[in-house]
């Protein structure tokens, strides 16, 4: 069988850095899988690489079996790869419901002549496309925005639009960048269903997320990034408990602190330490404190 | 199964008749939704509009249909404009070269046809000449645009400008020996068919009410009702365009190119498509203007009128059909108004050096209006619906609404229980 999305080797340099490096990965259907690592690891890239907006330098990367390299972003949208974004890119000006419209673009087909003396098919397939965004709409919970500008929108509102507008394309893979990003704990309670959801719709769910309690609760198998390397890979559980997981997170000797089960204040000290020496984690690490949480729980 | 088809059978498993019940469509702005009170007053203004010229001949003031069918040209062009800057978001700076093609286009088809047709029949070559200056308009603007669409902002109001300049240039200087340079088209003796409608008009309609009101049909007025026409039949397909997957395209091409692309868009080609279809409301109003005029010159295609058709479109309002409108009646009209006003002794016995100084100095004012219009109300004088909503920034009373986190939650949690 082949796998829904396969990387091999897959690479891309930047000048002299090395953002993806011999990447190897691969995706089956229905499944979701998380893609984690510090800030700068190389995850959205990766995704950049999946969805054709960079080109790798070397190594290949397969959609249903399928090379993708070289292909223009919008030819692999329509063969079934749908992502959001880290930084919200919604288009600001259109309502919400305008927005989802615009995913239902290349499963559409009326062209410039049909639209400009609105001919009845046109007509007809306006009225799907519509039928087809209030339905996303619903399905990610915002029916009572649809008619509000996406600018206007609450933050999270923001976020499960993406969300919506990349499944009106109709996609086989759904990457989110970072889904839950400055949601507040009960936002991404919501969000967790939600890509349980979309699981259950048949959509395979890629995501990148720094939550840890969003990747340790939805994810079936993660991928840890780090420096563009892929240093582990398995089950959250498997990933909680990987020492270099945990080293690149944590720092050098991190481990072997918390493996000596010190008391809670000698942790937090560790933990501190542990920050100070990697310095690429901040912000958003910071917004997703649940991670440290779940690492505590292991070892108190 | 699509994730769309698994979707649609979860929906009807709840509940059938929500699928065959479309929901209200709110975003469809516009005349469905449009009070009947305003439906009518809208009737009535364009009624108005349309009926203008003969009271302006009956009370003596014959420039104003003149004025007017210029400033419905320049509404053809800033609609034009408006598709590729409003809608598409690409600025262009040489729109004046479709005009151009589409003008020297007519002179070249229309000419020969009008003769052939001879005299009484020679007006007809207009509606001959009238798609084929559209569709060289688009030719044209197909041919610059393969190279240029694929590149990112500011080349493309280069390209066009330059473009427009060389067109204006080579019309000058004879190109091929087609254009009569700079002493314009047609040559002596050649002239195009009186439209055929007219003479029958000309001879047949005139009225007289009391005795100061006196009507007559004239070649201006025959031009102003077929610019006029033309208008709202654009003014009809471009909203059409603009309510479509194509005009959606271009909004999503215009606030994010890269989501646009992930989304499954070709951005190329929904820029082209904006580019080409916008030069053909350049080249209709070209071929118009060329017959209105019976003459074309390279002086008519300056880079001063590019300008001007983009100061439409700003002050107007970017993407909004209304805001051309009046752009389009400030920009050409008013100084033109003042001129004619001022000519006709509306301002008392001005001598004719103070006229020609109103007219010379327009642009003067025009720059401090600009950066005014910027500074002040850097929207437009009619900001299109989706611009607006987006300038007020806080929202609508739904937003705020939800905004509040325990409704955000309340509502959110509502539709997943209703959902699952």
């Amino acid at each position: 069988m082949t796998h829904v999305m396969e990387a091999k080797n897959a690479t891309i340099q930047f000048g002299g850095l090395k953002a993806v490096d011999s990447v190897d990965m691969y995706i089956d259907e229905g499944e979701i899988v998380a893609l984690i690592g510090p800030n700068g690891a190389g995850k959205t890239t990766f995704f950049n690489l999946l969805t054709g907006i960079y080109e790798p330098t070397d190594g290949d990367v397969f959609f249903d079996g399928v090379s993708v390299v070289g292909e223009k972003p919008h030819v692999i949208a329509k063969r079934g790869i749908s992502r959001t974004f880290q930084n919200i890119r919604l288009f600001g000006a259109l309502t919400a419901l305008e927005n989802v419209m615009v995913g239902r673009h290349l499963r559409t087909s009326a062209g410039a002549l049909a639209a400009m003396f609105r001919l009845p098919a046109q007509r007809r397939e306006e009225q799907m496309i519509q039928i087809d965004a209030e339905r996303w709409l619903e399905f990610v919970g915002l029916s009572h925005l649809a008619n509000e500008v996406a600018n206007n929108l609450p933050y999270g509102a923001q976020r499960r639009l993406e969300i919506a507008r990349a499944l009106a394309t109709d996609p086989k893979l759904i990457c989110l960048d970072e889904p839950a990003a400055g949601m507040n704990p009960h936002e991404t309670e919501e969000l967790n269903k939600l890509i349980g959801r979309i699981r259950d719709l048949g959509v395979t769910v890629f995501l990148i997320e720094h939550d840890m309690k969003v990747v340790m609760e939805i994810a079936e198998r993660i991928y840890v990034l780090d420096f563009g390397k892929l240093i582990a890979q398995g089950t959250p559980d498997e990933i909680q408990h990987d020492p270099a997981v945990i080293e690149a997170y944590l720092g050098l000797g991190a481990e072997a602190l918390m493996a000596r089960n010190l008391d809670e204040t000698k942790t937090e000290q560790a933990l501190e330490f542990a920050e100070e020496q990697a310095p690429l984690m901040t912000e958003a690490d910071e917004a997703a404190e649940g991670e440290w949480e779940v690492f505590d729980g292991e070892n108190a | 199964m699509s994730a769309k088809e698994k979707l649609t059978s979860m929906i009807t498993s709840e509940g059938a008749d929500s699928l065959s019940v479309p929901k209200a469509r709110p975003m469809l702005e516009g005349l469905k939704t449009m009070s009947l009170l305003k439906k009518i007053g809208l009737g009535l203004l364009i009624l108005a509009i349309f009926l203008a010229p003969i009271f302006f001949q009956g009370f003596g003031h014959i420039f104003l249909i003149r004025i007017f069918a210029v400033i419905g040209l320049y509404i053809l062009l800033a609609l034009g404009l408006n598709i590729v800057v409003g809608y598409a978001g690409m600025l262009d700076f040489g729109r004046i070269a479709f005009y151009a093609v589409g003008a020297y286009t007519a002179m070249w088809v229309g000419v020969p046809i009008a003769r052939a047709l001879g005299e009484v029949l020679g007006g007809w070559s207009y509606f001959a000449a009238l798609p084929l200056g559209g569709l060289a308009a688009c030719l044209v603007a197909l041919i610059l645009g393969l190279p240029v669409m694929r590149l990112r902002g500011d080349y493309l109001t280069i390209v066009t400008l330059g473009f427009a300049e060389i067109v204006r240039i080579c019309l000058a200087n004879n190109i091929f020996g087609l254009t009569n340079g700079a002493k314009g088209l047609p040559r002596l003796g050649d002239s195009l068919g009186e439209p055929p409608g007219l003479q029958w008009l000309k001879y047949n309609t005139f009225f007289r009410l009391g005795n100061n009101f006196e009507f007559q049909f004239t070649s201006n007025i025959y031009w102003y009702f077929v610019i006029f026409i033309l208008v709202i039949l654009s003014i009809i397909i471009i909203r059409n365009l603009d309510n479509s997957r194509l005009g959606r395209s271009w909004a999503a091409v215009r606030e994010d190119e890269v989501a646009a692309q992930a989304m499954g868009i070709n951005t190329a080609k929904a820029k082209m498509y904006a580019f080409v279809i916008g030069a053909f409301f350049g080249g209709i109003a070209g071929v118009t203007f060329s017959y209105f005029q019976a003459y074309v010159s390279p002086g008519s295609f300056t880079f001063l009128e590019s300008a001007l058709v983009l100061a439409i479109v700003v002050i107007g309002g970017m993407g909004s059909i209304p805001g051309v409108l009046v752009g389009a009646l400030a920009i050409q009209g008013i100084p033109e108004f003042i001129r004619g006003f001022a000519s006709a002794g509306w301002f008392g016995n001005l001598p004719a050096e103070a006229i020609s100084a109103i007219s010379n100095y327009r642009y003067l004012v025009f720059g401090a209006l600009m950066v005014f219009m910027m500074a002040v109300r850097p929207q437009g004088l009619i900001p299109s619906s989706r611009r607006s909503r987006e300038l007020h920034a806080t929202g609508s009373d739904a937003v705020r609404e939800s905004t509040t986190l325990e409704d955000e939650r309340n509502k959110v949690g509502e539709t997943y229980h209703t959902q699952l």
